[in-house]
């Protein structure tokens, strides 16, 4: 294993990864104020229409075919009776729906992120690295599942990139495994952790706030007023501007 | 919100639930003459930051027109408030919850920044920078979304004093179900003005549309307002709120909506629109309510008794039963004696001539209004009536062009008879209030047909005609006791037992502050002040210059 090697698969990614949990805990703590999906809909609503939409499900579905393509060993689909074949056939099909699904929804935001000038004034500096990582992450990641898996020979990612990503949770990351994946595999991975890195400081964080408790509060919440602690001196309480806005 | 509480008290009464305080407002619609001073006072208030530009707290509006946003009680269109279901039951008119979850990436409902208006400003600068030429130069609009050029199409008055009516005026939903011959001779009767903030409902459909749980109704004084923090910007509220007065900031991406001036309220100060308004038209005061009744009186099957039952749901302050039970509901001493003075109560349910805003959007909405009644009465004066006889006045109404039926799609969901009632009894008080002013006897019939005293007449003409501030605003201030705790443990670093106080040799400042020594004005204040530290320091400006100066410099411990 070279040190070329460490850097890429093991450093990089324990890295991102503290970023990432260290991020957040800062964020959370900090910037309650900044956590917010910052939603351009009332600018522009005929594009987001469709690619709003278009784009989260397919997210979701991309994120769950990762889960059982990444997360879910072979060994246990193999157990569960299903056979190579099949799960190659699911994966690839299923993971061409969602892969069209945001394309297309991501086609649209782009076009109206850069185009539509009132979308464009609210992107702050942060925002375009987090975009720009994220469509490099989303075009390298539709190349394999439709160009390899789909229309191509095919490439068990299960055997290698699988093994090297569980690996890195349990503390004994399959270095050679992910090391000898075609390239285009280690540039996806390579280009998540650096979304992962810049993830908690983005507007991306809003990605955990899917709010399911809505679904069982009461419809009419009340709240008593809570004394708080006057802002810390020399702050003047604006402590989460420095985050995501640049106004 | 139920407690579980018999429905029947011990002497056969109906039990009463959990008693809330809320300040509500009333708006005499009679006195606003349409001059803009509450809207722009608020919004140099809470809304001349950047994101905000559109939004207005309070805005005032010509009637007939379309509003702002514009055509937003257009219920069909933008689904704000509750409807019943099928089986009767309370629902959000946009949909249930897993709806809402569904379209979280694109609110179908939402309106769009174009049905406020495109915020912009000018190009000051070009007017003192442009070269010099024969021709004058001009500060071109500019967008505040943007920063390019751009052409105003339209604002949040755009239709001030029925300017483009014809298209306006015209697309106002509350004129849809009126005969066209109302129609069109109401356009050349009259305008009034609608000043509108939050309604801050007891039944508040923006709070149930949150899926963040960011929106809250305070326990303490009703007031509906938006967590910043919790705030995730999922943009249900603002469709969800039928009177469209949650706004989305479009740079920070949250919810805001008014206030209600909260702080002041807290001081026991009107809101500031109250404060500014130059006709005196609002008033404040604490309604008590029963909590557990809301939800039953919201869902009433006809929508023209949704007015009786948020009537129903205000307690009698003056009544002992009610009194016991909001102390025992925790409601303060001086809430209590607040809500017996209550300016509010006593046009809401006393009264009875203010009424609530669109009662059919079931939010049980607490900014009530009492219905103009000077348009009416020159309508009349033009077709030679004399408005001294209020059953001359009524008998016209139909056959006039006065549209009660446009007041009542405002205020009681298309019920005439009410809107009539308050009409006639505010008529009544003129003539009686004239008549004693003339000297002539109070006339027992006249105040027969309003049902009401003469004192009850009196008392609501001082309300309405010459009410003093005290008088306008009965507002208890919020009990915050405990919150100064708070305070001390965040200043307490400098203080004698904080993190710098390095033991009993050093000597406490606090106990020890400086004699004031002979030779100063004022002994003890004047030039000595306390410090943001806790010190006590000396005021230079203060100074005779007679006496010593100490404390001038510190006291130089540790040196």
């Amino acid at each position: 294993m070279s040190s070329w090697d460490l850097w890429w698969w093991v450093i990089l990614p324990y890295l991102a990864l503290t970023v990432f949990v260290v991020g957040h805990v800062w964020r959370w703590r900090y910037d309650q104020f900044g956590w917010t999906s910052r939603s351009t809909q009332l600018q522009e609503g005929r594009l987001l229409k469709w690619g709003g939409p278009l784009f989260h499900y397919g997210t979701f579905a991309a994120i769950a075919g990762h889960v059982l393509g990444i997360l879910v060993p072979e060994s246990f689909t193999r157990r569960l009776g299903i056979p190579e074949q099949t799960y190659r056939w699911f994966s690839s099909i299923g993971g061409t729906v969602a892969a069209l699904a945001v394309i297309l929804g991501v086609g649209l935001l782009a076009l109206r992120r850069t185009a539509v000038p009132r979308v464009r004034a609210t992107t702050s500096g942060v925002d375009w690295i987090a975009l720009t990582l994220l469509a490099i992450v989303i075009v390298l990641g539709i190349i394999p599942t439709m160009g390899v898996n789909l229309l191509g020979s095919g490439y068990d990612y299960r055997q290698s990139v699988a093994l090297w990503f569980r690996g890195l949770f349990a503390g004994d990351p399959d270095v050679a495994a992910i090391a000898h994946a075609p390239l285009i595999y280690q540039v996806h991975a390579t280009a998540a952790w650096a979304i992962l890195a810049v993830w908690p400081f983005t507007r991306l964080v809003h990605a955990w706030n899917i709010p399911l408790w809505y679904l069982w509060r009461p419809y009419i919440v009340y709240r008593g007023r809570v004394a708080t602690h006057p802002t810390e001196p020399g702050t003047s309480g604006r402590r989460w501007r420095r985050i995501g806005a640049r106004y | 919100m139920s407690r579980g509480r018999a429905a029947v008290g011990p002497r056969g009464e109906a039990a009463i639930g959990r008693v809330m305080a809320q300040v509500a407002m009333v708006m005499n619609l009679d006195k606003c003459i349409g001059c803009h001073t509450c809207s722009v006072t608020c919004k140099q208030t809470w809304t001349n930051r950047p994101g905000s530009e559109y939004m207005w707290f309070n805005n005032v509006e010509t009637k007939p027109g379309t509003g702002y946003p514009r055509r937003y009680e257009d219920q069909e269109r933008w689904k704000g408030g509750w409807t019943l279901n099928r089986r009767g039951k309370l629902k959000l008119k946009a949909g249930g919850r897993l709806r809402k979850l569904a379209t979280l990436f694109y609110n179908p409902e939402l309106p769009s920044l174009d049905d406020f208006y495109e915020p912009w400003t000018y190009d000051y600068q070009s007017l003192t920078t442009a070269p010099l030429s024969d021709s004058f130069p001009s500060a071109r609009p500019k967008s505040q979304l943007t920063g390019r050029d751009m052409r105003p199409v339209h604002g949040p008055n755009w239709d001030d004093d029925l300017a483009g009516a014809d298209s306006y005026a015209a697309a106002d939903p509350n004129l849809e179900g009126m005969s066209e011959r109302v129609r069109l001779e109401f356009e050349k009767a009259f305008m009034f003005y609608l000043p509108r903030i939050c309604e801050h409902c007891l039944n508040p459909s923006c709070v149930a549309s949150c899926p963040s749980g960011a929106m809250y109704k305070r326990v303490e004084d009703g007031i509906v307002l938006v967590d910043q923090d919790r705030c995730r910007g999922w943009r249900f509220c603002v469709s969800g709120c039928p009177y469209k007065k949650v706004y989305f900031n479009h740079r920070t991406g949250k919810a805001e909506k008014c206030t209600f001036c909260y702080p002041r309220i807290e001081a026991g100060q009107p809101t500031i629109c109250s404060e500014t308004c130059v006709g005196r038209l609002r008033h404040l005061g604490v309604m008590l309510y029963d909590a557990d009744a809301v939800l039953r009186a919201a869902s009433v099957t006809d929508e023209k008794d949704l007015y009786e039952a948020q009537l129903s749901v205000f307690l009698d302050p003056h009544d002992p039963r009610v009194r016991a039970a909001a102390e025992r509901d925790g409601i303060a001493h001086d809430w209590i004696q607040a809500a017996r003075r209550s300016p509010a109560y006593a046009m809401i349910k006393k009264h009875r001539v203010a009424l609530p805003l669109h009662p059919e959007y079931r939010t049980m909405p607490m900014v009530w209004y009492i219905p103009p009644l000077s348009p009416v009465t020159e309508a009349l004066h033009v077709t030679g009536h004399h408005h001294d006889d209020p059953d001359r006045i009524f008998a016209a109404i139909d056959s006039l062009r006065i549209p009660v039926e446009y007041l009542a799609n405002l205020f009681t969901a298309g019920d005439t008879t009410v809107v009539e009632g308050v009409l006639r009894k505010l008529t009544v008080m003129r003539t009686h209030m004239r008549r004693a002013q003339l000297g002539d006897p109070a006339d027992p019939e006249l105040l027969d047909s309003v049902g009401a005293s003469a004192e009850d007449i009196e008392d609501l003409y001082r309300l309405l005609a010459i009410a003093k501030y005290d008088d306008r605003y009965v507002i208890p201030r919020v009990h915050a006791e405990g919150s100064g705790a708070l305070m001390a443990q965040h200043c307490s670093l400098d203080h004698p037992g904080g993190l710098t106080d390095s033991g009993p040799h050093q000597p406490d400042q606090l106990s020890a502050a400086p004699p004031p020594p002979s030779g100063l004005s004022t002994p003890g204040g004047g030039s000595h002040f306390r410090d943001g530290d806790g010190k006590v320091r000396f005021n230079l400006l203060g100074w005779n210059g007679t006496g010593t100066a100490p404390g001038l410099f510190g006291d130089g411990s540790g040196r």
